[in-house]
């Protein structure tokens, strides 16, 4: 089959289909290149923080019966858990060297699956999407599921609100001058401990995030995060590491790749992948949008 | 992200055999493939069962492999397990498919994981770091996904089966591989040959190139080497460790999984040879002994043994950041420097 | 030669004392004699993984066999007991505990396994070295002679059987025009494959056969085309988590409306995990507790259950974990022995009817022929929680549901 021989509306559909999985890819993405962009930390818990973030975010909806509780709480929930895993575990570190948080976030990993495990169960649980935003609505070249709508709007809110957070506020100014050189930072008077703290706070909350969106789509169970940290590397690699444009930009690049190779050649989707970021990595060795040290 | 040499864990000195001239470690470090082969020889003993021990054998080596290029050379590859997988289809096919003998099927399968091995590095080598080590990622799955679809020789998601090998037949000798004993000590002879390789490598004006370009890249390009041929090299030397590991592990089980050359395996290399210690040269199969031994330990204790091993690890990062064997020379160094010394 | 050489080694090193002290039981357990003692069943399950909930039941269930057995006096006073491994749902894993079964543990014979790769690589070791091995897992494969062995048994169903009875139920009651999503796995391909013999014979048209890859968290992509062809049933010829995403994900794409959703294997966790999106949605099982409604032997083994496990209904896989060791002890009663040579014969001869009305293995392949249930998820009008099927169809016993033994490449007829 060739894209020519479709008919075009399938494609357009297709666009759309792959640009809301892109919106997830994003969010994970973002929040891993954030805390690799300043921290230099590869974050190997970051799916296990996504699958916690579902958790949440599903149990709580069983309690209040209200979706947005779970949106909001859900990301400040693992945010909160981010912060103490920085405080308590993370920190120590600083000045090690890579490795040893790449390998601590690996066994933190464990750790949280295995968690959710004992509280929730093997089996996993059932969710659907809040009624409000179930069925689908006719998008002039098909009808399109109402929630993946609402993904791909709440997702651009919150891709824009981080924009400004970064580019428009002292904060951000920090950021982005801690990722060029934490040093200068420092000697400037500013805490750059507190910086990294609240940075890898806000990546798991992003992370959570994504998990309470994703819940509706596929359900949560505890195995849910592996894949999804897979996507994620290939996200922040593909847009380069600390570039919040670049994992955008390559979240919905790796969403539409996904939606169309699986028109035209499905079984080979997953390696699609994973030869977009090789092909990426070859031509580009730091990225699409990938600067040393740089945020922004 | 393993250029920068600057932390604690990277001011300890590399291997046993460079310690301090004259002190007991130091001697004892000229010994060091005699001393672990000792230490595999006597392995069975303490091990739970045998198929157990041969695994570490196997991953030690995968591990060691794998170790140097991130411990000697210093780029970290999460691609490794494309060369183990490479090594163990490419044995067990010329088996299954082809009936070769054994010891063919073994270089066969490590022939392979150097191709693969040459392919890879050339693609990879140009980017660095962190990208480099997602390229090594992002190239292995697609050697991976290759062999998935190959299902007519690899059996794809079923696997390869079939790899049956009761007996190796050498001339006037027929070992039998289905008593788990002589397999353990007919893989220590690959494994342990495997050793002492590693260990000229090391010694030979090619291992200094390699930990002058961990060390300082610029430097070593300063001083007339070709940074990128030896980086090839090194990689390609690498994968063929891996490879021989490989091909080892499919005569070992009789089936290759697919699994084995997922990347969810070439992060196993990585936590093995923290685990053990990446200055160290026996390290590599400390790390693997570990990780192999608490996850079968821990699984026969509860079925939650994730929580456990995750904690583990943890508290292994925190408390010992040079890995256990290095951990365990640097006491001994220690206690070797101190005046008048331990008895 | 090797062993001298490390023997010397082992004698000049400064541990020799303490490493001699540490093999003698080492040579002792190689000297155990085999033949007596208790009757020794291995094992090997997923506890970890996806499929622990299935697996934990499989030795819930095995256990009350072993009970059961030994109850009875077992082999002329030879007890059984099963030696429960984790299998990770990994077949190099599986491959090793095999391995640790055999050569440490000396067990009689072997019942176990979750998913197709993991049975086929604890089946290779296990006949590589004659031990009898009952897998209670779904897999074609196994059955074929190029992975067959005379110690190779096939408890559960193959996916073709139960493809082919789920199609031999649907396609004249919801349409012809039919579209598969399908994992891209030989396990996937089996049950197209069953789909489609039985299909032949309503003269059904595939309009598509998609293949998605196994473990694909998003089925967004293939559902609008699948949608946009209109089919009057779709299969979801997929396991586990993938039937979870994908019946829910047809759901949201609204494709139930016009479409009948039809899953070959249909999990009970599954449903479980799926909740209201599995609403309708028809499938096969190898059991189901509600058939104590109709089959005796069936309310004799809930009943086991629920008294030995609190009131609790055994699962589907669960079930299996019953049959698998049952099988095996009551040949081991006809044979009077559970050496291999007299097992073998004993199982190929064995008449039963456990917990599920009559089954027996064909003896070319050693695939347990036996009923597949035809179950429809319910949601809305559960009486109780475990109320999750109604059972619509039976298909008995039946070898013309198999593939031929020439099919498979055995010589016998």
């Amino acid at each position: 089959m060739t894209l020519a021989s479709l008919p075009l509306t399938l494609v357009a559909l297709q666009v759309v289909t792959g640009i809301a999985l892109g919106a997830i890819y994003v969010l994970v993405g973002i929040g891993l290149s954030l805390i690799f962009g300043l921290m230099n930390i590869v974050n190997f818990a970051h799916g296990a923080f996504f699958m916690a973030g579902a958790y949440v975010g599903v149990f709580l909806y069983g309690y209040t019966g209200n979706f947005w509780v779970s949106l909001v709480v859900a990301p400040v929930a693992i945010g909160l858990l981010g912060l103490a895993v920085e405080r308590v575990l993370i920190r120590p570190l600083y000045g090690r060297g890579p490795d040893d948080p790449l390998l601590l976030t690996f066994g933190l990993a464990y750790v949280v699956v295995e968690s959710v495990r004992i509280l929730f169960g093997l089996t996993g649980l059932p969710f659907s999407a809040p009624p409000p935003l179930r069925g689908a609505v006719d998008i002039g070249i098909g009808y399109f599921p109402l929630y993946r709508l609402f993904l791909i709007g709440f997702v651009g809110l919150v891709v824009l609100g981080l924009w400004l957070l970064i580019e428009r506020t002292r904060f951000g100014l920090i950021i982005r001058a801690g990722a060029r050189d934490p040093q200068i930072v420092q000697v400037l008077g500013i805490d750059i401990g507190r910086v990294w703290l609240a940075v890898f706070g806000l990546g798991c909350a992003l992370a959570g995030l994504a998990g309470i969106l994703a819940a509706p789509l596929q359900g949560v169970t505890p195995e849910m995060g592996v894949p999804v940290l897979a996507e994620a590397f290939v996200v922040t690699v593909v847009g380069g590491m600390g570039s919040l444009a670049g994992a955008v930009l390559a979240g919905l690049l790796v969403g539409i790749v996904v939606a169309m190779t699986s028109l035209i050649a499905p079984d080979l989707t997953k390696m699609a992948i994973f030869a977009v970021m090789a092909l990426v990595l070859l031509v580009r060795p730091r990225g699409l949008l990938g600067r040393a040290g740089a945020f922004g | 992200m393993s250029g920068s040499a600057a932390g604690p864990a990277r001011a300890v000195p590399s291997s046993e055999g460079s310690g301090a001239p004259g002190g007991r470690l130091a001697r004892a470090g000229r010994h060091r493939v005699a001393l672990s082969l000792a230490a595999l020889a006597l392995f069975p003993l303490v091990a739970p069962y045998e198929a157990l021990a041969v695994n570490i054998l196997v991953l030690g080596l995968y591990a060691l492999g794998f170790n140097l290029l991130f411990g000697y050379a210093g780029l970290l590859s999460f691609g490794h397990a494309a060369f183990l997988g490479a090594g163990a289809y490419g044995c067990g096919i010329a088996i299954v498919q082809y009936g070769l003998h054994p010891l063919a099927a073994i270089g066969l399968g490590t022939g392979l994981a150097v191709a693969v091995a040459a392919a890879m590095g050339y693609l990879a080598i140009r980017t660095r770091g962190i990208y480099f080590a997602m390229t090594t990622l992002a190239l292995s799955m697609c050697v991976y996904y290759a062999f998935y679809r190959a299902e007519r020789l690899t059996g794809g998601e079923n696997g390869l089966r079939g790899i049956n090998v009761p007996a190796l037949g050498l001339p006037g000798v027929s070992l039998p591989l289905l008593d788990p004993t002589v397999k353990y000590y007919v893989v220590l002879v690959f494994v342990g040959a495997a050793i002492w390789l590693f260990s000229r490598i090391l010694a030979s004006p090619f291992g200094a190139v390699l930990e002058a370009i961990r060390e300082n890249e610029g430097r070593a390009e300063a001083c007339g080497y070709d940074v990128r041929r030896v980086k090839l090299v090194a990689f390609v030397i690498s994968g063929a460790f891996c490879g021989l590991a490989g091909a080892l592990q499919a005569i070992h089980l009789s089936i290759v999984p697919i699994e084995t050359m997922h990347y969810a395996t070439s992060g196993e290399a990585v936590m093995m040879a923290l685990l053990g210690g990446t200055r160290t040269f026996f390290g590599p199969f400390v790390g693997a002994a570990t990780f192999l031994l608490l996850q079968d330990g821990l699984a026969t204790l509860t079925s939650h043994w994730q929580l456990l091993v995750g904690a583990i690890f943890i508290a292994f990062v925190l408390f010992l950041p040079l890995g256990l064997w290095g951990e365990v020379l640097a006491r001994l160094r220690r206690l070797d420097a101190a005046p008048g010394g331990a008895p | 030669m090797t062993l001298g050489f490390d023997r010397r080694r082992l004698l000049t090193g400064g541990a020799a004392a303490a490493g001699l002290a540490l093999a003698a039981p080492a040579l002792l357990r190689h000297a155990r004699a085999e033949g007596t003692g208790p009757i020794r069943i291995g094992f090997p399950v997923p506890l970890t993984g996806p499929f622990g909930a299935e697996a934990n039941d499989q030795v819930r269930a095995a256990q009350i066999a072993v009970k059961e057995f030994n109850a009875a006096g077992g082999l002329g006073g030879r007890l059984a007991e099963i030696l429960v491994r984790d299998d990770k749902l990994n077949p190099g894993e599986a491959a090793t505990r095999t391995l640790e079964l055999i050569e440490k543990d000396k067990v009689n014979v072997l019942v176990g396994g979750l998913s197709a790769a993991v049975t086929l690589s604890i089946n290779n070791v296990a006949r590589g070295r004659g031990v009898i091995y009952n897998s209670i897992s779904q897999s074609d494969a196994i059955t074929e002679a190029k992975d067959f062995g005379r110690t190779t048994f096939h408890e559960a169903l193959s996916p073709h059987m139960t493809a082919g009875a789920v199609g031999r139920y649907v396609f004249p009651r919801h349409g012809k025009r039919v579209a598969f999503l399908t994992a891209d796995y030989a396990y996937g391909h089996e049950m197209v494959r069953g789909f489609r013999r039985a299909g032949a014979a309503f003269g059904i048209e595939v309009v598509s056969d998609v293949r998605h890859p196994i473990g694909a968290t998003d089925y967004s992509a293939f559902l609008p085309m699948i949608a946009s062809l209109r089919p009057d049933v779709l299969c979801l010829c997929n396991f586990g988590r993938d039937q979870v995403v994908s019946v829910q994900q047809a759901t949201e794409f609204g494709l139930k409306q016009s479409t009948k959703l039809v899953a070959p294997v249909l999990l009970l966790t599954a449903r479980k995990a799926g909740g209201e999106a599995f609403e309708g949605v028809v499938g096969g099982t190898s059991y189901y507790w509600g058939l104590e409604e109709t089959v005796p032997s069936a309310r004799a083994f809930n009943d086991k259950f629920r008294a030995a496990y609190g009131g609790a209904v055994p699962s589907d896989y669960g079930a299996l974990g019953y049959a698998g060791v049952r099988s095996v002890l009551e040949a081991a009663k006809l044979a009077g022995s559970v050496e291999t040579d007299r097992l073998v014969p004993a199982l190929e001869a064995l008449r039963a009817d456990f917990y599920k009305g009559p089954q027996y293995f064909r003896t070319c392949d050693h695939q347990s022929v036996q009923s597949v249930l035809i179950v429809e998820s319910k949601f809305r009008n559960q009486r109780t929680p475990d109320d999750l099927f109604s059972i619509v169809h039976a298909e008995a016993p039946d070898e013309a549901g198999l593939r031929s033994c020439a099919e498979l490449g055995h010589r016998q007829g």
